[in-house]
């Protein structure tokens, strides 16, 4: 055993950009995960020093304390008017927005398709757990019929609450985007293709080819209140079923 | 024939004990500790056969908070 543990020997490890402090996310969030792919490509396209990340509020509001890059923190869903000014001024850098649902799909929404239809040269990582996770719990536009949220406790209904909204697809119909795509980070597999999506869109941000949009679908065990491992399981049986997992939209030829 | 081992190190005190290793190892050779927690509270997770593990890495890919250093060696017998 003992000769094993040695460093050539090393298969994985924590990316070295996701540096050693403790991140506050609830044991088992997706926000983790995601934080650890986005260190991962980062430092695989060795853009250490080119990259930008602009922050929400949200859970994600310290995500510019644990990886060690440039960051911006963002007015409650301006991200994407932010990201749009540091791309225009340092064209050569990758640029990316870090949201969540709330962030992203509500109080963000004009920023969000204006810089998406504009076609700017950035990247927008979005977080959709389908509830307000950091306010404890709220209803979001993305929380799903009949599911009970602090500000829904019956459910939701469409009379009351109307429907969720799929940011993603509207993304995909907009003229600006050259890469529009749905994911997750539940299993071994969905990790990898989510990863190669958000390498995909900081390139795409790197060669100015235009607005990727990677939404990762999410959980959020404290918001649903369920273990880490129930809220895998429910997000697989229950949010698939309306946020289909896969590419909507790619002009980019490789 | 060449054989894979594997070993894992986990940074206990990083560890939140979300067990998502726990079910992402093919081999269920990972669990909570029994009876015993970090500094922050948290019981963290150990595994419990080490001669079994391949170093697929499977733990350490669903681990959100990066605690887990892989480690894979080929054995001659
Ligand atoms: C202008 C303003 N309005 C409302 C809030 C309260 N608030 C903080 S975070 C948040 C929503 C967070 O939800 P989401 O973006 O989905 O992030 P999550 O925590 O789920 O990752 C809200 C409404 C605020 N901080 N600022
Ligand atoms: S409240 Fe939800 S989204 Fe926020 S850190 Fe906890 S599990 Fe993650
Ligand atoms: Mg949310």
């Amino acid at each position: 055993m003992e000769n094993i543990i040695s460093p050539e020997n090393i298969v994985y490890q924590k990316p070295k950009l996701l540096n050693d402090t403790d991140m506050h996310y609830c044991p088992g969030c997706s926000h983790g995960v995601v934080h650890k792919l986005i260190a991962e490509v980062i430092e695989e396209l060795g853009a250490e020093e080119k990259a930008v990340g602009v922050s929400p509020v949200g859970c994600a509001v310290f995500a510019y304390k644990y990886i060690d890059i440039d960051w911006q923190e963002a007015a409650h869903g301006r991200a994407p008017a932010i990201a749009t000014a540091i791309k225009r001024l340092w064209p050569d850098h990758l640029v990316f927005t870090y949201q969540g649902d709330g962030d992203l799909a509500c109080i963000g929404t004009a920023e969000t398709i204006h810089a998406l239809n504009r076609g700017e040269n950035i990247a927008i990582i979005f977080i959709n757990n389908a509830i307000y996770g950091m306010t404890g719990g709220q209803m979001a536009p993305t929380t799903l019929m009949g599911m009970k949220t602090a500000t829904c406790p019956y459910g939701r209904q469409a009379d009351l609450h109307g429907y969720p909204l799929k940011i993603t697809e509207i993304a995909a119909q907009l003229e600006g985007t050259c890469y529009v795509t749905r994911q997750s980070v539940h299993s071994v597999a969905a990790i990898r293709k989510a990863k190669r999506a958000i390498r995909q869109a900081f390139e795409n941000s790197i060669n100015r080819r235009g607005s990727s949009l990677v939404e990762i679908v999410s959980t959020c065990s404290s918001g649903w209140k369920k273990t880490p491992v129930e809220a895998n399981e429910w997000m697989t049986d229950k949010m698939f079923d309306f946020y289909h997992v896969g590419d909507l939209k790619n002009t980019v030829e490789d | 024939m060449a054989k894979m081992k594997g070993a894992i190190v986990v940074n206990t005190e990083r560890c939140k004990g979300c067990s998502l290793c726990v079910v992402a190892c093919p081999l269920d050779i990972i669990a909570l500790a029994d009876k015993k927690v970090n500094r922050r509270g948290y019981r963290f997770v150990e595994q419990t056969n080490p001669d079994a593990c391949t170093g697929c890495t499977s733990c350490a890919i669903v681990c959100p908070d990066g605690c887990i250093t892989v480690y894979r060696k080929k054995m001659d017998n």
